[in-house]
């Protein structure tokens, strides 16, 4: 388990540097807003689940896409705008998709995937599927009034849904405690009746084991939802590639724990010399080969502004 | 055999007859549930099909669209039903960002076959915030398919056709054809979208009726039969697409058109219908046109300002008169109130 966690966690870290670095060359024409650092969370959670359960993301979407399976290729295809992306270029990095993996899409408005997730679980206990759904968020989407509807309904009907908040401290540049009276997101979830714990410290295998202990009570009780607050860090600025720790809003002092708790380092020297350096190598041809396929990609033609607005009525007969 | 319904009879036999064909249609919405049915369009589902597929909701319009959307694209047919158009305001967020752009952003990866159906209307002081016919606002956004039928036949051939669309779908309807009747077969069909219907054949000018007002320019053109005038009315069915041949065929035939709108006209569906008679029509100068709707205010409650601020097959038929007469005579016809507004009574 430990050399996957590991795997996952260096593929998403060295994918986003390379996304940082090729940014400068304007070759990525669009927002991006990298994980780096939060890799933990969406490693953790996903690892957990079945390659049949689905979650919804949000934005600062790339770790989550990529942990439950989304097609690397087909990433950074997207990012590039080309028209084998993964949806084809005209979502880019904030509506990363991947169906076949789960990955049920990305929002860029923060909170619209919540009441997504939750209709998704609705669904499959509709179907007596034992589907597990994930719905990830940040601190700033509790804000949102949709949060609440949604937690609200999910936990009417004990749904099969699992929220994860990826809890980073920060709306773009502003501070929770700027935005809500207290740093309390676990306590919400508790006042719906939903079981809810807080993980402080970022410590991927603690959020895997307890993901997959929910995972599989809601599987076997046929009820949920679950609800966990991940105290995690963006280490970039909120949108781009860059270092924003000189402008003002926040300190590198406040980062430096986070850095020190770094979850690949950690697991880095959990595992033997030749299991490491094997994975890193696979990773990085596996990286190289997808910016390749971006490279070479073609942009969609010029017809592909009209397709995809609707889709065609399903055939069906009378009965 | 040919039956007539009620268009509310035909909204639940639609309902139905779909939910029977197909597991994976269900209703959501506040009150669909109830003893009253939601005029009874919903009545006795629950009963029929349970509780799992047909369910009353917390009232938390953003947050169910959003989870019909989600129910969607797991493979359900969610209809979400709003007995207030207003109440779909809480909802523009996942009607706009999420529903309509789904397919387009997700690169065609996914589908959202959801239905939104919402009440419109006058009728016993429903007032500023109860009242609101919003159907414009959806017509502006790609990826919505805006559905207003005024006729039962209509309604149920409509509602079927938007719950087998793979796409979002806005159906409106006003509260005061709920009780119009007419004949509709027991049978499963549809009615395609983007498909106007000629309901009378006219010479004169051409009467475009949205929602109920189809009902009001229908009793205009019997008014103006009475003084020589023969009336085309045209009822578009579906907004968004619009069929703007018919209407087109008809304008080059009357050389007038009249829409008349159960909305306000600013940047409203008769602008629309306008604008593209227009791009349509240049060169052509002797080709006249206007539109009714609204008063530019929002909708009084008491009864007196109520009636003014709607357009009604007396307003219509004089307005249409001194088109014709290129305003050099008026006319106004013996008024009487519409039965179907006489008739509905409240508390609702």
């Amino acid at each position: 388990m430990l050399d996957k966690l590991y795997r996952a966690l260096y593929r998403i870290r060295r994918v986003e540097e390379e996304i940082a670095r090729i940014y400068s060359t304007d070759k990525i024409k669009s927002p991006t807003h990298l994980s780096i650092g939060q890799e933990a969370v969406a490693v953790g959670v996903c690892e957990a689940l079945r390659s049949t359960d689905v979650v919804f993301g949000t934005y600062r979407g790339h770790a989550c896409y990529l942990a439950k399976g989304g097609d690397l290729r087909k990433m950074i295809a997207e990012l590039y705008g080309k028209g084998t992306g993964c949806a084809k270029g005209k979502g880019g990095s904030m509506h990363l998709i991947d169906v076949r993996a789960g990955v049920m899409g990305t929002s860029a408005v923060v909170g619209t995937t919540i009441p997504h997730a939750v209709g998704y679980a609705y669904a499959m206990r509709l179907r007596r599927q034992d589907t597990v759904v994930v719905s990830f968020f940040g601190d700033g989407a509790i804000e949102e009034g949709v949060f609440h509807e949604s937690m609200n309904f999910a936990a009417l009907r004990r749904l099969p849904i699992i929220f994860v908040c990826e809890n980073n401290s920060y709306a773009i540049h502003a501070h929770q405690l700027a935005r809500q009276p207290a740093s309390n997101i676990v306590e919400r979830a508790r006042t719906y009746l939903i079981p809810a714990e807080r993980i402080e410290d970022n410590d991927v295998l603690r959020i895997y084991g307890l993901v997959k202990a929910a995972a599989d009570e809601i599987r076997s009780k046929q009820s949920g939802p679950r609800f966990f607050e991940c105290m995690t860090y963006r280490w970039k600025e909120h949108v781009g590639p860059g270092d924003d720790f000189d402008r003002g809003y926040r300190s590198i002092s406040e980062a430096q724990p986070w850095f020190a708790n770094d979850q690949l380092k950690r697991l880095e020297s959990l595992l033997g010399p030749q299991v490491r350096e094997r994975i890193m190598g696979e990773v990085e041809v596996e990286i190289a080969q997808a910016f390749q396929f971006a490279e070479s990609s073609s942009f969609p033609a010029e017809e592909e502004l009209y397709t995809d607005v609707f889709g065609e009525a399903a055939q069906w007969t009378a009965s | 055999m040919d039956r007539i319904l009620t268009y509310a009879e035909a909204i639940r036999e639609a309902t139905v007859q779909e939910m029977t064909r197909d597991p994976s249609v269900i209703v959501l919405g506040l009150g669909v549930d109830d003893f009253k049915g939601l005029y009874g369009t919903t009545r006795g589902l629950q009963d029929e099909f349970g509780p799992e597929r047909v369910f009353d909701t917390p009232l938390s319009e953003d947050g169910m669209t959003g989870v019909a959307i989600g129910a969607a694209m797991a493979g359900l047919r969610p209809i979400h039903v709003h007995i207030r158009m207003d109440f779909v305001l809480l909802a523009m967020n996942q009607i706009v960002n999420m529903a309509a752009k789904a397919r387009y952003m997700y690169g065609g990866a996914v589908s959202v076959p959801i239905v939104v159906r919402s009440i419109i209307g006058r009728s016993w002081g429903q007032g500023p915030q109860h009242s609101q016919a919003l159907h414009a606002l959806f017509m502006h956004i790609p990826g919505l398919r805006v559905v207003a039928p005024s006729t039962p036949y209509d309604a149920k051939g409509c509602l079927i056709m938007s719950i087998r669309d793979d796409n979002p779908v806005m159906f409106i309807e006003h509260r005061m054809l709920h009780s119009q009747r007419g004949h509709v077969p027991s049978d499963l069909y549809t009615v395609p979208f983007g498909k106007a219907r000629v309901l009378a054949k006219g010479s004169d000018i051409t009467l475009v009726g949205i929602s109920y007002m189809t009902v009001e320019c229908l009793r205009a053109q019997r008014y103006l039969g009475e003084v020589g005038i023969s009336a085309e009315v045209i009822d578009p069915v579906c907004l968004s697409p619009l069929d703007i041949e018919t209407i087109l065929t008809s304008v080059k035939k009357t050389g007038r058109l009249l829409v008349v709108d159960s909305g306000w006209t600013v940047c409203g569906a008769s602008s629309e219908i306008l604008a593209q008679v227009a791009e349509h029509t240049q060169g052509t100068p002797q080709i006249r046109w206007q539109r009714m709707g609204f008063a530019p205010v929002p909708c009084p409650t008491t009864k007196n300002l109520e009636n003014l601020f709607y357009p009604n097959a007396q307003t219509v038929a004089s307005t249409a008169f001194a088109m014709v007469h290129d305003n050099q005579r008026s006319w106004t016809p013996v008024h009487k109130e519409a039965p179907e507004i006489v008739e509905f009574k409240g508390p609702f």
